[in-house]
């Protein structure tokens, strides 16, 4: 029989350091405690539903959100319901649901006491740290994942897979369309993992302050303000909300890869300067210390100037790279992206009316802009630009012309509003052989690259 | 060469900012023993408990956990548990679901699901808990909160338990509970630390204690010396003829009426007089003598509390 003073020796001899958990366990463990939290449930059930209720009703009214890029297609195609959600996402809900899940994983703990408890239980801070922000990224994705399904999925069911125009006007069919779908929502996630590393920051930083928890949407919701500015587009590029607009350059033919490429740079660098200082206050926290509140006060030094200083460095690097000076917004430029748009939209419009089929080489459509007159220069952003179009039909010595007037914003994004012949786009519907059909010239978007050099005319 | 130290700490000092947490601390607790840590607010208790645990290093000075020397933060021997500041649980998760994960978070026991919930079922009947392991941990009391900290920290079998404030918000059968099972695992010869602000708990529980002030001990060891520390205490006195009482007890030498600011005032007929235990010993003979029935005899402040008191230098303590 072993006395309590013989167990107390053996108590004291071969105990050997603990070993951190497996990361794969302390993955699953946030995990569950994630999905554990009703606010979690709800989010993810809202944005399995949310979307597809949206697209489903609103494809159905007559009154469309024609401010967003596509918004007057969502009775002609499903995919375009998905492409409008992403755009509504891409403003502030992607931030918000970063906000949700990464600015709150660490903080959590702060406000539940929790910290000491789970270190005890791991026995690794850095474990910690990754173990929380792959299940805050699970989660995120998921999130992420159930928007695009469930637009998608809400707009094809309610109207159905039909083909949508490219923001350059060519024709995209079933086929190109899901490619380009997929592709467009697949280009949120660099953006999204951007506020996602801001949200681990400011939960860091800040624990149980509230301010840790809205910093993903305060950072996007000051860069949304920036961006409606005219600042420059080197500048422009170098903001994570930018790339939340790159798949606009999927939707082109040839499509305009560079915004994509700079989009993803640009958000792998946030990811990468965000995480790291994330993990380096994680780290270095003192867990004994119970008066710990946070390095809010440090969060402007240690937080927010590195993120500055990597916006300034990411705007020299663009404006070095491309040459891009000014807002991009040129009339060269608009003139061409006009130009393309409108010629492959009226080969569209021929093809409805049953007319005898035309390319776009063969319009040799050319696009002549003006912007508020003789006394203001041709250059950036605005609703006071004034084009006309110029064209020629094959076999034909004349020349056929449209006036238009377009709206074009800061990012690159224009609304061409048909000015007349009223026969080419004074007429918001046309008479098809099978009944009336939109006008695809009476109004559209196109997309004006601000980085690429611009070329006159369609190919 | 075996050490029977379950914690042995030399000159451990940690400091916040301009804050000195733990100043130059030499502490041992025999294994096998409820060792009861106790000290004013900002005494350094926490730290020295988060410590313990590999919360945090000291900034100089050695310690050793379990035989084993505390280099780096987390690096702590196994089978060491507890909890600081609060038992740190999910409120979202059942009782059940806190510990079920605790475990599967550990692994590596090699248990089956159904050896997993037999554990987790056996460790909540313990604490008491069983009748609600299947309801969220939000709507638990904070006594109940304390004892399911308990059984998480109880699950992964520890040599050294390190406990602060495990009995806040107990019942007394919450109390008695917690009291048995830590009793119980001293005797299976594994160490209990624990901190508290409730003297009588550490009268009843501990074999040792140590009272920290200011970041340093002001005193380490068994229990009953600590009490002895005060030579004198404040003693309550109620008796069939407090006239008389007094009378006598102005005969006893060393025996004088309290001036401590604490003693209840006279108007229910109790006299509170200050003096050593053999002073009252013989005032008690002295009025039995006289055929003066006492009713009521104690100290105003139980002894443990008093050489608290007196040792920390707090206002209002014996003096």
């Amino acid at each position: 029989m072993t006395t309590t003073a013989e167990r107390a020796g053996a108590a004291t001899s071969a105990n050997p350091v603990v070993r951190p958990v497996a990361l794969r366990r302390a993955y699953r463990f946030e995990l569950v405690k994630l999905f554990s939290q009703w606010r979690m449930r709800l989010v993810l059930l809202a944005c399995l539903l949310a979307p597809a209720v949206y697209t489903a009703v609103v494809s159905r009214q007559t009154s469309l959100p024609a401010d967003a890029v596509y918004g007057r297609w969502m009775n002609q195609s499903g995919w375009a319901g998905s492409l409008v959600v992403l755009v509504f996402v891409g403003t502030l809900v992607l931030p918000l649901l970063t906000s949700v899940v990464a600015g709150d994983v660490f903080a959590v703990e702060d406000r539940l006491g929790t910290w000491r408890s789970l270190l005890v239980a791991v026995g690794s801070a850095p474990r910690i740290f990754w173990a929380k922000t792959l299940a805050a990224l699970t989660v995120t994705l998921a999130l992420l994942v159930a928007l695009a399904v469930s637009s998608t999925v809400g707009g094809l069911l309610s109207i159905g897979s039909h083909p949508l125009p490219g923001l350059d006007g060519h024709l995209m069919v079933a086929g190109e369309l899901a490619r380009t779908v997929a592709l467009a929502w697949l280009l949120a996630v660099p953006p999204t993992l951007a506020f996602f590393a801001l949200g681990l920051l400011g939960s860091v930083a800040l624990g149980r302050s509230p301010l840790g928890l809205l910093m993903p949407v305060v950072v996007a919701l000051v860069l949304q303000g920036l961006q409606l500015l005219p600042v420059p587009v080197a500048l422009r590029v170098a903001l994570p909300t930018s790339a939340f607009l790159g798949y606009r350059g999927l939707l082109t033919s040839p499509t305009q890869l560079d915004p994509v490429w700079a989009g993803v740079a640009v958000s792998a660098a946030w990811v990468a300067l965000a995480t790291g200082l994330a993990y380096r206050l994680f780290t270095r926290r003192d867990f004994t210390d119970l008066g710990h509140a946070g390095a809010g006060r440090r969060l402007v030094a240690v937080g927010l100037l590195p993120l500055v200083g990597l916006v300034a460095a990411t705007t020299l690097v663009v404006a070095t790279a491309t040459g891009a000076t000014g807002s991009g917004v040129e009339r060269p430029r608009l003139e061409a992206a006009l130009a393309t748009s409108f010629s492959s939209l009226y080969v569209l419009q021929t093809d409805e009316l049953n007319r005898p089929p035309v390319t776009t080489a063969q319009l040799q459509t050319t696009a002549r802009c003006d912007k508020g007159g003789e006394r203001v220069d041709d250059t950036g952003p605005g609703s006071d630009w004034r084009c006309v179009v110029t064209w020629t039909l094959p076999g034909s010595t004349a020349t056929g012309t449209a006036i238009y007037q377009l709206d074009v914003t800061a990012d690159g994004r224009f609304v061409a509003d048909g000015d007349g012949p009223q026969e080419v786009n004074g007429y918001f519907m046309v008479r098809v052989p099978t009944g009336d059909a939109p006008n695809p010239l009476w109004q559209f978007d196109g997309f004006v690259d601000l980085l690429h050099p611009a070329e006159r005319g369609p190919s | 060469m075996q050490s029977t130290a379950a914690v042995r700490a030399r000159g451990v000092t940690k400091t916040y900012d301009d804050v000195i947490a733990l100043d130059g601390l030499h502490l041992d607790v025999a294994a096998g023993q409820v060792h009861g840590l106790i000290g004013p607010n900002g005494a350094g208790k926490t730290t020295l408990l988060g410590l313990l645990l590999g919360l945090g290093v000291p900034d100089s000075g050695t310690l050793e956990v379990l035989g084993t020397p505390v280099g780096r933060a987390l690096a702590l021997p196994s089978r060491v548990a507890g909890f600081v500041d609060g038992p740190g649980l999910y409120p979202t998760l059942t009782a059940r679901q806190n510990l079920t994960a605790l475990v599967s978070l550990r692994g590596g026991r090699g248990g089956s699901r159904h050896d997993v919930r037999r554990e987790v079922g056996t460790l909540l009947d313990r604490v008491g808990l069983g009748e609600v392991a299947d309801d969220q941990v939000r709507g638990f009391s904070l006594g109940m909160r304390q004892r399911l900290g308990l059984a998480a920290a109880l699950l992964g079998d520890p040599r050294l338990l390190v406990l602060d404030e495990p009995a806040n918000g107990l019942d007394p059968v919450g109390k008695r509970q917690v009291h048995e099972v830590l009793s119980d695992l001293a005797d299976d010869g594994a160490t209990v630390i624990i901190s508290s602000h409730q003297m009588d708990d550490l009268a009843a529980l501990c074999h040792e204690v140590t009272l920290l002030a200011t970041g340093r001990v002001v005193f380490s060891g068994p229990v009953s010396k600590l009490a002895a520390e005060n030579d004198e205490l404040d003693y309550r006195l109620v008796t069939s003829d407090p006239q008389r009482t007094r009378d006598l007890a102005a005969a006893v030498p060393a025996l004088r009426p309290s001036t401590a600011r604490r003693a209840p005032s006279q108007t229910d007929g109790a006299l509170v007089l200050r003096g050593s235990e053999a002073a009252v010993d013989e005032l008690v003979a002295r009025l039995v003598t006289a055929g003066v029935a006492i009713r009521e005899l104690g100290p105003v402040v139980p002894p443990l509390e008093a050489a608290f008191l007196a040792l920390t230098g707090t206002p209002g303590a014996a003096r």
